[in-house]
Parts: C-alpha cells; sequence; structure tokens
C-alpha cells in the first residue's frame, strides 16, 4: 500500500484532486481564512468595446468559435427537444468520454500526438454513438422505462470514461494534464484550428437543419403517420441523432462534456415561448445559442476568473428565464394577462346574467320599465354564486366604468339601459344553449344550466346564428322562458 | 495485486455507499424517475459551494444542509417550469440541472481562491484517500467516510422499513394512495431529500456524477431479475455490494494486466455495475433477452417438429401403401422452412419419434401417437370452429393449424364433448383417437 501511495504522488494531478477531496471532508480550519472578494472586478469600458469588435486576435477566434457553435446547437436542439430527446443528449455526451481517453491512450502509444483533436474527437463521437445505441438496445429490448436507460448508460459510460482516464493521467509515456478540460470545458484553450472545425461542423448540421427541415418537422409532430407515408423514419431518426453527435462532440471543447447538453436543450425551450411556428422556433433558437456563445465567451474573456462553458450556460439560462416570463407566445405574462381577461369577461356575463335574473323574477314582467331601474342589493347578489366581495365589487366597478351600470348607493346597484340591452344578450345566449341541449342532446333541463354557464361565454355571433337556426320556435328578438327554475331572490323586497 | 488493510477499508466504504444509494433507487427506477437521480447529483454542485462561501470552511454539516436544500429546490423548479411551462419534464430537467451545475462551477472557481476545492473530486470523488481520515470509534480507527456512509445506509434502511408500505403503494399507484390517505407528494419529497442526502453522503466515495450510477444501476438489474418488491430492495443491495468489490479488485488489477497502472475505484464501480447490468439485460431468467431468445427459439422449434409429425401423419393417412417416404426437401418446402426444419428432424429422430425409411422419413410408434394427438387438436378445432362458431370460410385450416400447438389433453376432451364427439371433420378427414 505504501507503494501504491508512493505511486500515488507521483502523478500530481491526481493526487492534487484527492488532497482537494480530503480537506474538502476534513473539517479543517487552517483554510477558514476570511474571503475578502470572491467576485472578479468588472473591466472597463475599452476593454468590453476591444472583445466585442474582435480585435484580439485569441479572443476572435473563440468568440467566433462559440458563436456557431450555439448557433449550431440551437438548430438542432430544436428539433430534439421537439421529439422528446432533450435528455438523450445528456447520455450521449456522457457517453463520450471513454471515447477521448481510448483515443488519448490508442494514439499515444502508437508514439503520436496523444491530444490530437480530430482523433480525440473520432473517439468521442464512435463513444456517443454506441452509447445512443446503448439507450436504444435497453429501451427496445428490456422492461425498463426510458428514463433508466438513459441513467445507466449515462453513468456507467462516464464510470469507464473515468477509470480509463486514471489510466491515462497514470501512464508514463504522453501527458494527460488537460484531458479533463473535456469534462468541463476550456474555451480559452481554443485554437484557430478547433474554431474551423467548430465553424465547419456547426455550418453543416445547420444546413441539414434547413434542408430536411420538412422531413425533421413531419417526424417531430407525427413520426407515425411519417412512416405510414413511407418517409424513411428510422433514417431520419438516425441523422437527426448523428448532427446531435456532431454538435455534441464539437461542443466538448467549448463548454465540456456535462454543460454542451444545456446548449441543445436551453434555446429551443426558451425559443418555444416566443413563437407557435416551427420554423420562426428554429431561428429563434439558434439566434438564442448564438447570442449565448457570444456574450458568453465575451464575459469570460474579460473576466479573468469566469470558466467560458459555465458563463454560456448561465447566459443561456437567463435568456431562458427572461424569454419563460415575457414570451411573445407561451411567456407567463402573456398567458397570465389572457387567462385574466378571460376571467373578468367571464365575471362581467356572470354579473350581467345574475342581475337579469334577479329582475325577470321580482316582478312577473322582466321588460318592465320600472323593474329595470330597480336597484339591486349586492348582498343578494352576492349570493347568487360562489363569487368574494371583493370580486363582486371589482365587477361592479368595472361594469359601472362601462356605463351598464348605476352605483346610486354603496349597497345597490342597478342596470342601464345599455346595461340591460348587454344582460339580455347575454341571457339570450345562456337560454337559446339550455334549448338546444335540452331539444337536440337531450339533457334534462334541471341539468342543462351548468353546461351552458360554461359555454355561454365562448358563443361568438356565428355560432348564436346556427343556433337560432337550429331552435326555429325561438322567437327572434325575445329572451326565451328559463327552462327551469331560477333560484328565489334572497334579499328581495 | 497486494491486498492492506486500507483496500478492505476502500471496499467497506464503496459498499456501504453503493448500498445506501441502491436501496433509495429502487424507488426512483420504480417512479420513473432515473433521470432525477441525475439531475440532483449534478444540481447540488451549487449548494456545496455556497456552503463553502458561506461558512468558509469545509466542515460537513453545511455542506450537507446546502446540498440538500439545493437538490430538494431541484425538484421544485423543475415541477415548476413543467407546469408554468408546458415543457416536457426531461427538457425542464436539462435547464434547470445544467443552469444550476454551471452556477456550481463558477461559485467553485471563485471559491477556489480561498479554498481548496476541485471540481473533479466533487464529480468523481477520491475514494481511495478515505481510509488515510480515520476517526475513533470502538476503540478502533475507523475512517470517517465509513461512519458517515454507515449513518446515511442506516437512515435509508430504516426510512424504507417504517414507510415501506406508503412508498409501495405510492411508487404503483398515487391514486391509490391518495384515495387511503396518504400523502403520494410528502412521500416524494421526502424520498427526494434523502436521495439529496445520499448524494452528498456518497460523494466523496463515488463522486456526485457515478452516484447515479449507484443510484439506478442496481435497481435497474435487481427490476429484470425479480417481480417482488421485498427481494428487490434485496437484490439491489446485494448488486451495489458486488459492485464496490468488483470495482475495488478491479481498479487495481485489469490495467495491471494491460500493462498500465491501477485506475479510478469510483470509475470502475461504475462499469462494474454497468457489466452487471448488462448480464441482467442478457441473462435474467425471465426478463433477459437471450433468455427471452431461447424461449421463443424453443417454442419456435416445437411448432415445427408438431408440423413435421403433423405432416408425416397426413401424408401416411393418404398415401397408397407403395409411394416413397417424404424426405428431407419435400419437408422443407412443404413448411416453407430451411434449417428449422433440418433441426426440428434431427431432434424428432433423436428423440426416436420418427425413422429414417428408403430416403424419407417415416413416424414411429411414439410418433404416431404423439402426432395423432396433434391432428386430433387440428380436426376438432376445425369442427368446432366451422360447426359451432359457424366458422367456415378456407381461413378456419389456418386458424386451426395455429391453435393446435396450444391445446392440451384437458382442451381436447373438453372440444371433443363440445362439438358432440365428431368422428369425421368438415373437410371429411377421420377424426383420429
Amino acid at each position: 500500500m505504501t507503494a501504491r501511495i508512493r505511486r500515488m504522488q507521483l502523478s500530481g494531478p491526481v493526487l492534487a484532486a484527492g488532497m482537494a477531496a480530503l480537506s474538502l471532508i476534513l473539517p479543517e480550519t487552517a483554510h477558514s481564512a476570511g474571503l475578502s472578494s470572491p467576485f472578479p472586478s468588472w473591466p472597463g469600458w475599452q476593454e468590453i468595446l476591444r472583445v466585442l469588435t474582435l480585435q484580439d486576435y485569441n479572443t476572435r477566434v473563440v468568440v467566433i468559435g462559440t458563436t456557431l457553435l450555439g448557433m449550431a446547437a440551437g438548430l438542432v436542439g430544436t428539433f430534439l427537444l421537439l421529439r422528446k430527446r432533450a435528455l438523450l443528449s445528456d447520455a450521449l455526451s456522457h457517453a463520450t468520454l471513454p471515447g477521448i481517453a481510448i483515443a488519448f491512450i490508442l494514439m499515444t502509444l502508437l508514439g503520436g500526438d496523444g491530444k490530437n483533436l480530430l482523433g480525440l474527437i473520432a473517439g468521442a463521437a464512435f463513444f456517443s454513438v454506441l452509447g445512443t445505441a446503448s439507450v436504444i438496445l435497453i429501451q427496445r429490448y428490456s422492461r425498463l422505462k426510458d428514463d433508466a436507460a438513459l441513467g445507466i448508460v449515462l453513468s456507467s459510460y462516464f464510470g469507464l470514461g473515468i477509470a480509463l482516464l486514471g489510466i491515462a493521467t497514470r501512464m508514463e509515456a504522453g501527458n494527460a494534464a488537460g484531458l479533463t478540460s473535456f469534462i468541463y470545458g476550456k474555451t480559452a484553450s481554443m485554437l484557430l484550428m478547433d474554431a474551423l472545425l467548430i465553424a465547419g461542423a456547426a455550418l453543416a448540421s445547420a444546413l441539414f437543419c434547413i434542408l430536411f427541415f420538412k422531413e425533421f418537422a413531419l417526424i417531430c409532430f407525427d413520426g407515425e403517420y411519417a412512416a405510414s407515408q413511407g418517409w424513411p423514419v428510422t433514417r431520419l431518426d438516425f441523422l437527426m441523432m448523428t448532427l446531435a453527435v456532431v454538435v455534441t462532440v464539437i461542443g466538448l471543447q467549448a463548454v465540456g462534456l456535462i454543460l454542451v447538453v444545456a446548449l441543445l436543450i436551453i434555446p429551443p425551450s426558451a425559443a418555444r415561448f416566443w413563437t407557435h411556428n416551427l420554423r420562426h422556433m428554429l431561428w429563434i433558437s439558434g439566434a438564442f445559442g448564438a447570442v449565448s456563445g457570444l456574450v458568453g465567451s465575451g464575459m469570460s474573456a474579460l473576466m479573468a476568473n469566469l470558466p467560458a462553458g459555465a458563463v454560456i450556460v448561465l447566459t443561456a439560462s437567463m435568456v431562458f428565464l427572461v424569454s419563460m416570463i415575457l414570451g411573445s407566445a407561451r411567456g407567463l405574462l402573456k398567458t397570465g394577462l389572457e387567462r385574466r381577461r378571460l376571467q373578468r369577461k367571464i365575471a362581467r356575463e356572470n354579473l350581467l346574467r345574475a342581475l337579469y335574473e334577479w329582475i325577470e323574477s321580482c316582478s312577473g314582467d322582466a321588460d318592465a320599465a320600472s323593474c329595470i331601474l330597480e336597484e339591486v342589493p349586492i348582498e343578494a347578489m352576492l349570493a347568487r354564486r360562489s363569487w368574494t366581495s371583493a370580486e363582486l365589487r371589482g365587477t361592479l366597478h368595472r361594469l359601472a366604468a362601462e356605463g351598464l351600470v348605476r352605483r346610486e348607493s354603496p349597497e345597490t346597484c342597478a342596470l342601464t339601459p345599455e346595461g340591460w340591452t348587454a344582460a339580455r344578450r347575454v341571457v339570450r345566449n345562456h337560454r337559446l344553449w339550455e334549448a338546444y341541449l335540452i331539444t337536440r342532446a337531450d339533457i334534462a333541463p334541471g341539468q342543462v344550466d351548468w353546461g351552458a354557464d360554461e359555454i355561454e361565454h365562448i358563443l361568438d355571433p356565428e355560432m348564436i346564428q346556427t343556433l337560432e337556426k337550429m331552435l326555429p320556435e325561438t322567437p327572434v328578438d325575445a329572451v326565451p322562458e328559463s327552462p327551469h327554475p331560477i333560484a328565489p331572490p334572497q334579499g328581495a323586497v | 495485486m497486494e491486498w492492506t488493510f486500507i483496500d478492505t477499508w476502500i471496499v467497506v466504504t464503496a459498499m456501504l455507499s453503493a448500498m445506501s444509494c441502491a436501496l433509495l433507487g429502487n424507488y426512483l427506477v420504480l417512479r420513473r424517475m432515473s433521470m432525477m437521480g441525475d439531475a440532483i447529483s449534478h444540481a447540488v454542485l451549487p449548494g456545496l459551494a455556497i456552503a463553502f462561501i458561506l461558512t468558509g470552511s469545509r466542515e460537513s454539516l453545511p455542506m450537507l444542509l446546502g446540498a440538500t436544500i439545493v437538490g430538494v429546490l431541484t425538484t421544485f423548479l423543475v415541477q415548476a417550469v413543467v407546469k408554468l411551462s408546458g415543457l416536457d419534464k426531461g427538457a425542464s430537467m436539462g435547464v434547470i440541472f445544467t443552469t444550476l451545475f454551471a452556477l456550481g462551477l463558477i461559485l467553485i472557481r471563485q471559491a477556489a481562491d480561498h479554498v481548496d476545492l476541485d471540481p473533479g473530486c466533487v464529480l468523481y470523488g477520491a475514494i481511495e484517500l478515505t481510509p488515510l481520515d480515520v476517526i475513533p470509534l470502538f476503540g478502533m480507527e475507523i475512517p470517517q467516510a465509513a461512519v458517515t456512509n454507515a449513518a446515511m445506509l442506516a437512515v435509508n434502511l430504516a426510512f424504507v422499513l417504517v414507510f415501506y408500505k406508503e412508498l409501495k403503494i405510492t411508487s404503483f399507484d398515487p391514486a391509490l394512495a391518495t384515495t387511503i390517505g396518504i400523502n403520494a407528494s410528502v412521500m416524494h419529497y421526502i424520498l427526494m431529500t434523502l436521495v439529496a442526502a445520499t448524494a452528498i453522503a456518497s460523494f466523496e466515495s463515488v463522486g456526485s456524477i457515478l452516484v447515479i450510477a449507484m443510484l439506478i444501476i442496481p435497481g435497474a438489474a435487481a427490476h429484470l431479475l425479480t417481480d417482488r418488491l421485498w427481494l428487490l430492495l434485496v437484490l439491489s443491495l446485494v448488486i451495489a455490494a458486488m459492485c464496490a468489490v468488483l470495482g475495488h479488485v478491479s481498479a487495481i488489477t485489469v490495467p495491471v494486466w494491460f500493462g498500465f497502472r491501477d485506475t479510478s475505484t469510483a470509475g470502475m464501480m461504475a462499469v462494474a455495475a454497468g457489466g452487471i447490468f448488462l448480464a441482467a439485460f442478457l441473462f435474467a431468467p425471465r426478463y433477459g433477452l437471450v433468455s427471452r431468445m431461447i424461449r421463443q427459439g424453443a417454442l419456435a422449434l416445437k411448432i415445427v417438429k408438431d408440423d413435421v409429425m403433423g405432416l408425416l401423419y397426413r401424408f401416411e393417412e393418404v398415401a397408397p401403401d407403395d409411394a416413397g417416404a417424404l424426405g428431407i426437401e419435400e419437408l422443407k418446402d412443404a413448411l416453407e422452412g430451411g434449417a428449422s426444419v433440418r433441426l426440428a428432424v434431427w431432434d424428432l429422430l433423436r428423440t426416436k419419434r420418427i425413422r429414417r425409411r428408403a430416403g424419407g422419413f417415416a413416424l414411429t410408434d411414439t410418433g404416431l401417437g404423439e402426432s395423432a394427438g396433434i391432428i386430433r387438436s387440428h380436426r376438432l378445432w376445425e369442427s368446432y370452429l366451422c360447426g359451432k362458431m359457424r366458422y367456415c370460410m378456407a381461413s378456419v385450416h389456418a386458424s386451426a393449424h395455429r391453435l393446435e400447438h396450444v391445446t392440451d389433453p384437458a382442451m381436447q376432451a373438453e372440444l371433443d364433448r363440445a362439438v358432440g364427439h365428431p368422428v369425421r371433420d368438415p373437410h371429411d378427414k377421420k377424426i383420429p383417437d
């Protein structure tokens, strides 16, 4: 054992990592030094300008490389997301590690440069295809569900990678330091050759996304239909996964294998909030990916202590957060406002109908002018539905602002002539639908109120015309009788 | 291979951590939440980092607390994104855990100037060094990591034993659980909290990324071996322990065979787990791929054998006495098979159901009895389908042909009774006794 410990001491990086782990667990006091400021200082405007205008050769290479990578990942990720394969990319990227390690060991043993990028990428690509195939095999031939298959492949391949890296770092020949940068990414080490490789691969995968747009869209939305129409679904799926593999392996160096999956998932997820159109989503997702790459690598170039991969991912996450809130198609703000508008419309129509029904039952003749002007106690309205006092008063307030309701005193309200017309329309729609349910759908009169209550708010004029045609016995310009007794007007004088 | 007490402690620590992971992992696999284990094990990174930055030290308790909070937060956030945005669960997990992981990497990089913290050791552990950090207990020097993991295993074991019934019902039928008064979401969050805590307790031995191997693989492999829950739990514990032993032994021996030095035990544990899963995937008695193929092959062979015997019976029934015998080529043509027919004939010859005769094959007495049974089933079925079910099309032969292979004597007697003991079938062929 002492011999093994000595061996460990020989291998510097391993020991360093190990000691760090050890000290991490030890209730250590020596290091509890005060933290001055853990965050880097902000760069000046001139530096920002230098990076943004790509004046620096190194920065130029890195920024262009990551921007193109982000774009390609955004494009390919769109289809993965819609095909519900987002997490497959996670298994696929973890599976690259043994490929990298084996490629390094083989190239070193054969006397070549162990860190030849093309060789490492070839190894990574081979193993990620193997990993994908394993996931599919487990899903198809065992009783385990998709998620377990992903977890099994991801962790056992990653474990194999760690074991092989352990061998590689302890080899006498070759220098394996820096191989771990494939796990976390190390953008700063990107050379012109790497950037060119990324650019070429990114442009190629973008081109494929555009060329096969129709086919990919079809298998994303209805794979079985595509198969029945004679499309080669398996081959198209394979092409899609190949594009994902390409983006993953070229992204390894920039953002690392754990975070490259973020570039495939987050931009399309964010783009989804802005549009319902797939073609637009594709472009927005590509743009979001590019912006994340640009801003992320720019920021890490400006601030010394920021790992680029992580900053790129966090930029994408910010884009996601903003999109989730502000998105013009599915953003929370938009859907929230729409929901509120609908709720207010429903409350308004419910109140109008409640007022009409109260007035209707107050006298035998609802259209009598005296009844229209009658003051309705708010207490009575409160009892008619399960709305709170605050909701009811808010709705009344809005109706008064529209000029549909008069407020003489805080405890009562009355319909104006305009309000009366609007209320008649609402009640008429309600009763038309009730009549339809009774005559055409054969539903008992006692049960139609609830069904009509749901649908009256979304009946459009065209629908009303159709209903009128189907129910010729209904008078054209009058409110039909209610087919069921209306709750007695509580609080009526 | 030189084995010392240090190796023993490594294996014991690895075993304890693998077993505590596997116990909870069973429920993740059953609830189809395996990838939640993955998400949590990635996402605890910022929890660790924040605990460091806030306390400025590496004490275990704040780290455990910080990581557990972030772990539970992860499940909350994933569910919030699913609910608010309508993204599918996988994508939501992807968004949340990569974001948290990226945040953790940045925080660690910031803290690294002040505290020795290496993301590598958080990700894939340093179990080789755990025996060096010992605390005295019961008059012995026991590695701290072993104590931590043993405690975690005890907590998880207590949880699983106390809430065995509740966990079982909520895992298999959450709706039923709710109707009988078990709060499924409370169970869910307790489970998630324990998964996060276990991930932290284990990260120094197997590392936070490889925790997922120990969480999912033993449970998944056990799931292929049994349908009983208690046996599943026991098997997963056994598999986890095997992973630890195999992992460490192969870490110090396998690379040496290829002329390398030893390698990472944690990595080899995941590989061992993958290997055990592969074995279960292929050879599990009931659900294994190879076992299923063998069963299907045996059934297919039985059907071909039945068909060969049936064909010989029908041939002998109608052929004049001086006709030759059916040869292998005729059998192949009639049954539209190749190697399968040859194999069936070989097996029938071996079991003395048919014999060679004049350039072909003929039934032996045993074979004659068995094939008469098959033909009897076939013709009774035809009589039944046509007589009782008014299904007299030409395809009645094909239907009877499929059914004859799965008809046992009791069913045959019942059929005979149902169609009134006929002597001849609808094709006017004699039904053998």
